[in-house]
């Protein structure tokens, strides 16, 4: 239609930007007591890298009051060798835990692994932390702290990886509870072996292998009902003997996989054996 | 061969403004005071609507209006139509439902249209629309296209007993029926055809804006053909008079079938921006796209092939169950019966074929031609029959169908078609050889030896393009005809303008019609704009899709291009001061024979329009030409492609090594779009094979509604192909053009599962051919070699 003058001139695209979620507020704290601070407010979000918090805003699945930013937290930040352990802050991004010489070093499966994740562009943006917290059940982070039996490290409190993860995108974080650090003891042997979704490039099946001080580790991702989970007759097998040949004729039960349009329980099952004999022989 | 003329692999013209973000996309588009609708869609696959309550929605920020289906049904706007006739064999007329753009009563699919609202910003649509109340009464879904006509089904449409739209037939059956009773062997097959989502990467969005002053209509569309859509909207659905009436479909990213047809939300878009006196914008999201976009494909079939002793094919019979899914999209009906059938002929000279088409109803989107349309449905069921025929009955897949290839033309088929030109065994022996066939057993037992499995598959495919002959079109039910129009318009320094009704949403139209252009008049390309996709500006025009573009488009262009050089040798021999038959123009140039006179283009296109050197009552002054094409013919478009890969047999993962493809696409006006065409084709048809697949639950709900489960092709899917071309010119048209842009997708299909059965053994595989489906076909294969 014909229209005169500006007075009813539509913004450049009022379709995007601030208009695809609910409003909330944005804090960004300095501080970690700022941010545990922020935290208690009511309904309150800890924003990491936002790979999932961000899309589930944008369908509406989620209406936090309060985002809290904690890309400039200090303490959250940083990745160093510390002895025997390899100490990364939460904050890290998986590029950065991808290209780090330090974690390539120490832990050259936790360096591929991170290369692994998502596409460059998420890497760039998603955080150790962040992925962890959220506990997708097809995240391949779990994967690593558990086999590794690595340590999770809050503003409350030290968790060690077994009493970590409880379940499909559940941790034994409690409320008002951020992760500040991981720290990965190095092992002697490790390798982590994928096995993506075609569609989505997450894992269906990803089995972590770690030969530690404390025995063969196996985890598997992405398979199982309830998350991450220890495969302890792979890891039984492999302790005996730390070889690919080991694990065969061990049968992985499909009861407790999933199963969904992509792949069935006991194709996963099968998965698991073929990723975790791959990871063996790989391990380094 | 001038440098960019026919012939020549011109980059694109239209690719700089593409790739440096300069296009105009429709949602780079905004008109003033325009408001944004915001579908609420049904979250059920069936179910009545018992009472819609707005009343809390309409207080909320922003709220310009908000309708429901009452609302366009009292404004008489109607519904949305099929523009294709199928009789069922009873001679009974299909059963459509209605189609209204906004649910009435009852919602058919997840994602059907209940109501739009209308408000200031998208954002506080949607905010207001989460406030609409809307009571179902959930109805069970019919969603297994296998089952959907069987007893004691829900009913989707009243007017559609049994789910059923039509039982349409091909063929001669008794003939048939006599050809298998004396076959030598009988193939049978059951395949389906897997379901698929368009996924253009620009989602489908639309502007209406209604100007009362004038009185008209402007709707701003991503539409493959907007003189279709104004008809439709016009003469059947209602919104203004043609004349009254802009549809203007700007750059549009991709299209690939979906954006032929007639969508609700740009009905709505339109209506509504008349009945709120404002501009009235929507763009898709893209799970919108998933749920509502037109899907394609989902055929099941069942297939037989009859040989005799020496292996000749004498009969091909097939019964096909095809999902039209909840409402007759534009062209559902056409795509399983008259692009479907008449192709089951393949490149063989099969002398009886009968085919049965059954069309269901279910509670799932429409569904409607996608790149190919009814072609790849064809040539996977015959290049998947005939494959299996070789190996069942020894003979090497090549031969077999060596023997049984159409040699002479022109070659009429049992079902309709009539092959105008082609060299079948040409295009098998090049691509053999480029392929390097007789190799591939070398290269299996070298795979053997790594613990993998190599397969090849070849698929010989015919596809026809070209749509279509009016005539042809009306006597088998299309509503409309499918000629195209061109029109040449000079301007007075010598640059053209060609304004045509086919719509160039990635097919390079801007550049080959130049290029067409540049050659016939000696001008530089740069001097030719190509104006298309605005009712207003071109008169008239049928659009782009089946290839048509060049083999139909760019005749009409030929044609008005002849005008325009007659009257422009009149307007020579003027100031050349020699008679007409004496001008001769070549490279753009017109001279009097056997003398040194001549005159450039330019130069005559000026004298045309200051008529100074001619009485303007003997010729008319100016040089604009128009055209109109009818096609006599379809055309052929024919190639072999083969596909050999590898199998990891622990895992299933199937990794393509070699892709060759030699096509005869007739004469090529610009052989690196043709490639393109081609690669982008075999993506589509490996995304069918291997990795794509809707998937519907047995509640309706669209599983597959993101890219988190929808396996899009990406380039580490694919190898790097080999393309070739061989040429048998097209004699329909003036050009030679037989058409390229769906040929990789109706080839690809079948090379892959043919490779892949010839990895495992001939252990069937369905497509999407996922890691896991190969995987047990693999254990399969393992279990029957060990007890053997």
């Amino acid at each position: 239609m014909m229209q005169l003058g500006a007075a009813r001139a539509a913004p450049a695209n009022p379709q995007f930007g601030d208009f695809a979620m609910y409003a909330f507020e944005y804090h960004r704290p300095n501080t970690l007591s700022g941010a545990l601070a922020d935290l208690e407010k009511a309904d309150a979000k800890a924003l990491a890298g936002g790979m999932t918090l961000i899309p589930t805003m944008k369908q509406r699945l989620a209406n936090p009051s309060i985002i809290i930013d904690l890309k400039s937290v200090p303490e959250l930040s940083g990745l160093s060798r510390e002895g025997d352990n390899l100490v990364i802050g939460a904050m890290t991004r998986h590029a950065e835990v991808a290209r780090s010489p330090v974690v390539q070093a120490a832990i050259p499966a936790l360096a591929a692994l991170a290369r692994g994740i998502g596409d460059p562009h998420v890497r760039n943006r998603g955080t150790i932390g962040g992925s962890l917290a959220n506990d997708d059940p097809a995240a391949d982070y779990p994967a690593a702290v558990l086999a590794l039996g690595a340590t999770v490290v809050s503003s409350k409190r030290r968790i060690p990886a077994d009493d970590f993860f409880k379940g499909l995108f559940e941790t034994a974080l409690e409320s008002g509870e951020l992760i500040t650090q991981v720290s990965f003891p190095i092992p002697a042997k490790a390798a982590y072996m994928k096995f993506a979704n075609p569609a989505s490039r997450y894992a269906l099946v990803g089995v972590f292998v770690a030969k530690t001080a404390g025995g063969v580790r196996v985890a598997v991702t992405g398979a199982g009902e309830n998350g991450v989970f220890r495969a302890s007759a792979l890891e039984a097998a492999l302790n005996a003997n730390f070889s690919a040949s080991a694990l065969d004729g061990v049968s992985i039960p499909a009861n407790g996989l999933n199963s969904d349009i992509h792949a069935d329980a006991d194709y996963r099952a099968h998965l698991i054996g073929v990723m975790a004999r791959r990871a063996v022989a790989a391990a380094a | 061969m001038s440098a960019t003329g026919i012939g020549a692999s011109v980059k694109r013209k239209e690719d700089i403004r593409f790739i440096t973000g300069k296009g105009h996309y429709l949602d780079d588009i905004n008109r003033p005071g325009q408001a944004y609708a915001y579908f609420l869609r049904s979250p059920h696959a069936h179910a009545t609507i018992d009472r819609i309550d707005t009343a809390e929605a309409r207080k909320s920020p922003g709220v310009v209006a908000i309708f429901a289906g009452d609302d366009i049904a009292a404004d008489k706007v109607g519904g949305l139509i099929c523009g294709w006739m199928i009789h069922s064999k009873d001679g009974s007329p299909m059963k459509a439902g209605a189609h209204p753009a906004l649910a009435q009563g009852k919602v058919r699919y997840v994602g059907d249209h209940v109501a739009v609202v209308i408000a200031d910003t998208y954002a506080r649509a949607r905010d207001a629309a989460e406030k609409i109340e809307v009571s179902y009464s959930e109805l069970p879904a019919v969603i297994d296209l296998a089952r959907a006509a069987a007893p004691a089904q829900a009913q989707l449409h009243d007017a559609a007993p049994n789910n059923t739209i039509f039982n349409w037939h091909i063929g001669d059956k008794a003939a048939t029926d006599a050809a298998f009773a004396s076959a030598a062997h009988v193939t049978k097959l059951d395949l389906v055809n897997n379901r698929l989502i368009p996924n253009a990467m620009e989602p489908r969005s639309a502007i209406g804006d209604y100007d009362a002053g004038t009185d008209t209509l402007t709707l701003y569309t991503t539409s493959q053909n907007p003189h279709v859509a104004r008809l439709v909207l016009s003469a059947f659905v209602g919104l203004a008079p043609e004349h009254k009436f802009r549809v203007i479909a700007p750059d549009v990213g991709g299209g690939f079938g979906s954006k032929i047809f007639i969508y609700a939300e740009e009905t709505v878009c339109a209506w509504a921006s008349k009945k709120i006196d404002r501009p009235v914008k929507w763009t898709a999201e893209r799970t919108e796209s998933f749920l509502s976009d037109a899907h394609g494909r989902d055929h099941v079939t069942h297939a037989e092939l009859a040989l005799d002793a020496q292996g000749k094919i004498t009969g091909l019979r097939a019964h096909t169950i095809a999902n039209l899914g909840a409402y007759m999209s534009t062209f559902s009906s056409f795509v399983p019966t008259y692009a479907y059938a008449p192709l089951l002929s393949g490149q063989y000279d099969i002398p009886n074929i009968y085919c049965e088409v059954d069309a269901v109803y279910t509670n799932t989107a429409p569904v409607d031609a996608y790149r190919g349309a009814g072609r790849p449905e064809a040539a996977f069921l015959v290049e998947r029959i005939v494959e299996i025929a070789a190996r069942e009955t020894g003979r090497d897949p090549a031969e077999l169908r060596r023997i049984n290839f159409v040699k002479a033309f022109p070659h009429q088929t049992p079902v309709l078609m009539a092959y105008d030109t082609g060299d079948f065994g040409g295009a098998l022996d090049k691509a053999l050889e480029l392929a390097d066939y007789k190799g591939a057993s070398r290269r299996k037992a070298e795979s053997a030896a790594k613990g993998k499995l190599r397969g090849i598959g070849i698929s010989a495919y015919i596809e026809a393009c070209g749509v279509a002959p009016s005539q042809a079109v009306g006597m088998l039910g299309g509503g409309v005809g499918l000629w195209e129009s061109a029109e040449v318009r000079v301007n007075p320094i010598g640059t053209v303008e060609v304004l045509t009704g086919c719509h160039s949403h990635g097919q390079g139209n801007e550049t080959t019609y130049a290029q067409l252009v540049s050659s016939r008049l000696g001008i530089p390309i740069e001097n030719v704009s190509v104006v298309h996709g605005d009712t207003d500006k071109v008169q008239f025009g049928m659009g782009t899709y089946g290839s048509r573009s060049g083999a139909v488009g760019m005749s009409a262009l030929s044609k008005a291009l002849d005008k325009v050089e007659a009257k422009a040798k009149k307007v020579a021999g003027h100031v050349l001061e020699a008679s007409e038959g004496d001008i001769e123009f070549k490279e753009g140039k017109f001279t009097v024979k056997g003398t040194d006179k001549s005159i450039d283009f330019g130069s005559v296109a000026l004298n045309a329009y200051t008529a100074h050197k001619f009485n303007g009552q003997e010729l008319e002054p100016g040089l604009k030409e128009g055209a109109f094409w009818d096609p006599t013919n379809f055309t052929f478009p024919a190639g072999v492609h083969i596909c050999e890969l590898e199998i990891d047999p622990e895992t299933g993962v199937v990794t393509i090594d070699r892709w060759t493809a030699v096509d005869d696409f007739g004469k090529l006006i610009n052989p690196m779009i043709v490639e393109g065409q081609v690669h982008g084709g075999i993506a589509q048809g490996v995304g069918q094979a291997l990795l794509e697949g809707a998937r519907y639950n047995e509640d309706g709900q669209l599983v597959t509604a993101s890219y988190m489960d929808y396996c899009m092709p990406r380039a580490d899917n694919l190898p790097s192909f080999k393309v070739e071309t061989i040429e048998t010119p097209c004699p329909s048209n003036p050009l030679g053009l037989k058409g390229c842009g769906e040929a990789g997708a109706i080839a690809a299909p079948p090379a892959v599962i043919n490779a892949i059965t010839d990895a495992l053994g001939h252990e069937d595989v369905a497509m999407p051919a996922t890691p896991q489906v190969v995987w047990r076909a693999a254990q399969k294969t393992a279990t029957k070699r060990a007890a053997e």
